[in-house]
């Protein structure tokens, strides 16, 4: 057999039937939801009279809608009480594995999903939501898909695909002090851009890859999307083994060794072609940050905000000009120093236990900016039990940070956590969209350190000069 | 699904790259458990002005591209979340076709699913079709998906391509899940080919 891609590995092992046009019939092992994007999906069933073919496959949290406040009151908004209690009823009715709101293993769907070894290397793994590339990290075949795609994996557990091709971005080498997998994927997004990855599934290989924990590993999957990728992937190795080991839903046993020989078996094969391949040097990448309101306007923290006048495609040109205005910066201004009003540390790209150790090590006995709003929003209730644990919570209390509820929150602001107009945001989340984190509000995307460094000096900062 | 066959129509023109799902509709109203209704906030940013008037310079909001069936964009359209509100927004607004030079993968599929036909066209052929969309209702374009060609209004026909499966779906106005359920016996036989080859992966219960 010709040498395969660990997506090409995965995919052959999940193709029930390639029907003539090409299309393949893909076998999904994995189906998470949440409450946005499950309604319809769930109401179509109903109205088809079909069954959910594969419960046991299927798991369902709130995240999107929740307040990261106070749980033990009734959720104010009605409209994402509403969803959140569809998604209540309907999980009863169909039978489906429920983390519920006031459950220590709520939170994140891209966080409960590794946490609880529901997502597994080698599997195929869908949700409706662009961000289930984070599971990608764990070896696996993730991604986003739609409603009605929703409605056809709970009716079959299967998807209508057509197989992506492979890009391969590569980094070699060893990251300075004070660079993260953020400022990692932050560099590749600014050099291949929002449409680098159209069309692809990316592999993330070199050693500046593997030297990454999981953590890490699932920040750079997670933003694959921002370039465009159907999916991001990491091959499955000691570090990702270790980390599933025990995990609650994960195998056990002599099960366990038994999926880790076929966990060993994915990794690609020498000399598997990829239709794209990129090399990045993990020495050149510097803390990083976004400028615009799209994720490729990426900037180190070093640098200066560029000017239209320089760009000769006129198209880009004016659009550059539009996000300067947006953004409230000047052509040619250095970006540190820009004050900040608050700083987001949280989402399903940065809010893990290392991310949060990060954050704590650079807001240690120091104190938040006077007039910032500094959040720390944990991806889970496990991994706030465990800062809590470590004494992260008090490292982050005492120095003037919010420390709240797991969920979504100020990524996208569908809960009561939103930047009002012309509020800038130092954001560890993913997209920087205009109003992306409510109407008129300025996103910066960045690191958890950074962010942190932004909280206690009241603009956007360089990590390296607190640690 | 309403079936997909040919569309004679007024097209806007909205000359950006990265047009992205949370431009078409933010996520503040992603809190609706039904598909319809998204059209009142289709584009809102840029559709009304903080105080919630219209704004008179968005394309949409001007006759008669407020009564537009297509839509005429650059690169990259639909880039960002996978909502499926997306095109639900398009679709409640009354679009039925998107015409780009490049698509973003997820928004390209949702597309298909809810009987709108996104084309991927050539920039410049793009910039054409948004200068014959300029001249307004005496300018429409027609759609030919049988035939798979734009008819500009001058009668130039611009063939584009689609998958086979995919233009078979939308002239029929089929539903995806009935067709896979055909194949409801090789799905069972791959069921029971993988509890043989991986018996180790595990199901989630919980008590």
């Amino acid at each position: 057999m010709a040498p395969r891609t660990l997506f090409d590995k995965i995919w052959d092992h999940h193709v029930v039937e390639t029907l003539p046009d090409g299309t393949s019939i893909l076998y999904i092992d994995r189906h998470l939801l949440h409450e946005v994007t499950s309604p319809q999906a769930f109401e179509g069933l109903r109205l088809a009279g079909r069954k959910l073919r594969h419960p046991e496959m299927t798991m369902a949290v709130v995240d999107h809608n929740v307040p990261t406040s106070d749980r033990t009151q009734p959720i104010e908004e009605p409209e994402s009480r509403n969803q959140i209690e569809t998604l209540e009823r309907n999980v009863k009715e169909f039978g489906v594995p429920y983390f519920p709101l006031l459950s220590a293993s709520q939170g994140i769907v891209h966080v409960v999903g590794p946490e609880q070894g529901i997502s597994l290397p080698g599997m195929t793994i869908v949700c409706g939501d662009s961000h289930t590339s984070t599971h990608g990290a764990m070896g696996s075949l993730a991604f986003g898909i739609g409603t009605s795609e929703v409605e056809h994996v709970m009716a079959t557990q299967t998807l209508l695909q057509r197989p992506a091709k492979n890009m391969r971005v590569t980094v070699e080498g060893q990251t300075g002090p004070g660079v993260s997998a953020k400022d990692i994927m932050l560099a590749i997004i600014g050099h291949i851009g929002t449409a680098g990855g159209t069309g692809h599934v990316i592999e993330f290989a070199g050693s500046a890859i593997r030297d990454l924990d999981m953590a890490g590993r699932m920040t750079i999957c997670n933003m694959s999307i921002e370039a465009g990728a159907r999916a991001g992937l990491v091959a499955p190795d000691d570090t990702t083994f270790a980390y599933v080991r025990n995990r609650p839903f994960a195998p056990k046993g002599e099960d366990f060794e038994k999926a880790v020989a076929f966990w060993r078996t994915l990794a690609t094969d020498p000399g598997a072609h990829f239709d794209k391949d990129v090399t990045l040097r993990a020495e050149d990448i510097a803390p990083s940050l976004t400028w615009g309101t799209s994720p490729e306007t990426v900037l180190p923290i070093t640098g200066t905000v560029p000017d239209p006048a320089l760009e000769a495609d006129e198209s880009k040109r004016v659009q550059m000009q539009r996000m300067l205005e947006y953004m409230g910066l000047e052509a040619g201004q250095k970006i540190a120093g820009t004050p900040v009003d608050v700083v987001f540390i949280g989402s399903c790209t940065n809010s893990r236990i290392e991310d949060l150790r990060a954050a704590a090590q650079v807001a240690a006995g120091r104190k938040v900016a006077e007039g910032v709003r500094a959040m720390i929003v944990p991806g889970s209730g496990l991994v706030k039990r465990q800062a809590e644990e470590e004494g992260l919570d008090r490292i982050f209390l005492d120095a003037g940070f919010e420390w709240r509820e797991a969920g979504c929150s100020m990524c996208l602001g569908m809960n009561p956590d939103r930047l009002t107009p012309g509020q800038r945001c130092a954001s560890t989340s993913n997209r920087n969209f205009e109003g992306r984190q409510g109407p008129g509000g300025r996103t910066h995307l960045l690191s958890p350190a950074m962010a942190a460094a932004a909280a206690v000096t009241g603009c956007l900062t360089d990590a390296r000069e607190l640690v | 699904m309403e079936k997909f066959t040919t569309l004679s129509a007024v097209a806007a023109a909205l000359p950006e790259d990265n047009i992205d799902t949370d431009k078409i509709i933010p996520a503040r109203f992603l809190k609706t458990t039904r598909r319809t209704g998204l059209g009142k906030h289709a584009f809102d940013s840029m559709r009304y002005r903080p105080d919630g008037s219209e704004n008179p310079d968005f394309i949409l909001n001007q006759e008669p591209w407020r009564h537009a069936e297509i839509l005429v964009t650059y690169d990259n359209l639909g880039c960002g979340s996978s909502r499926e509100h997306a095109p639900w927004a398009l679709l409640d607004f009354g679009i039925r076709c998107v015409i780009a030079p490049s698509f973003a993968d997820i928004f390209f599929n949702n597309c298909f699913k809810n009987g709108i036909l996104p084309i991927s066209l050539p920039r410049d052929v793009c910039e054409l079709l948004m200068a014959d969309s300029s001249m307004g209702s005496n300018a429409r374009l027609t759609i030919d998906l049988p035939r798979q060609v734009v008819i500009r209004p001058g009668g130039e026909e611009v063939p584009f391509e689609i998958d086979p499966f995919r233009k078979h779906m939308l002239l029929e106005g089929l539903d995806d899940i009935g067709q896979t359920l055909q194949h409801e016996s090789e799905i069972k036989s791959y069921e029971q080919k993988v509890v043989g080859e991986r018996p180790w992966m595990p199901v989630i219960t919980l008590d």
